[in-house]
């Protein structure tokens, strides 16, 4: 079963990781509709 | 985690319910994917934000966990992903969120 497609996707991005957009392009690409992007510093 | 996006992540689970909604994380570090992880699926853990003492419970991967990258689009992972998965230490990043899942399942079934 998906994990991804039809759900709504919370996205938390990391700036010393993956930024945000960049996951949401991919969570698109699965079929989920992005709700909310973020990308955060963790410190 | 920042706490203006703990009230978002609040007010969307609230909104949308737990099972409409998959959180997906991009953190470098394992520590950092554990505490975000801890955070949108039991609280915050350390007391500081909209998040303390609320387990949401949500459904939280980290976006290079191989169940999530198979479902990805190749073209647009290897444009977006590809070159941080060589880097990042996916076993670890993937093992610390699937524990959180397990604590979270834990806590639902114990609740």
């Amino acid at each position: 079963m998906s994990i991804l497609a039809g759900k709504k996707i919370i996205v938390m991005g990391d700036r010393d990781g993956i930024p945000g957009p960049a996951i949401a392009a991919c969570a698109e690409s699965a079929g989920g509709e992005v709700v909310f992007v973020t990308t955060e510093c963790f410190v | 985690m920042d706490l203006q996006n703990q009230a978002r992540v609040k007010e969307l689970a609230e909104q949308l319910g737990r099972d409409a909604l998959v959180v997906l994380l991009g953190a470098s570090e394992p520590d950092s994917a554990s505490i975000t992880a801890e955070t949108i699926c039991l609280g915050d853990p350390t007391f500081a934000g909209p998040l303390a003492g609320v387990s949401l419970r949500l459904h939280v991967y980290h976006v290079l966990e191989p169940e999530i990258k198979a479902e990805i689009d190749p073209a647009v992972f290897e444009e977006q992903l590809a070159m941080m998965e060589m880097v990042m230490d996916v076993p670890r990043l993937a093992a610390e969120v699937a524990a959180m899942r397990d604590r979270s399942r834990g806590q639902a079934a114990g609740s």
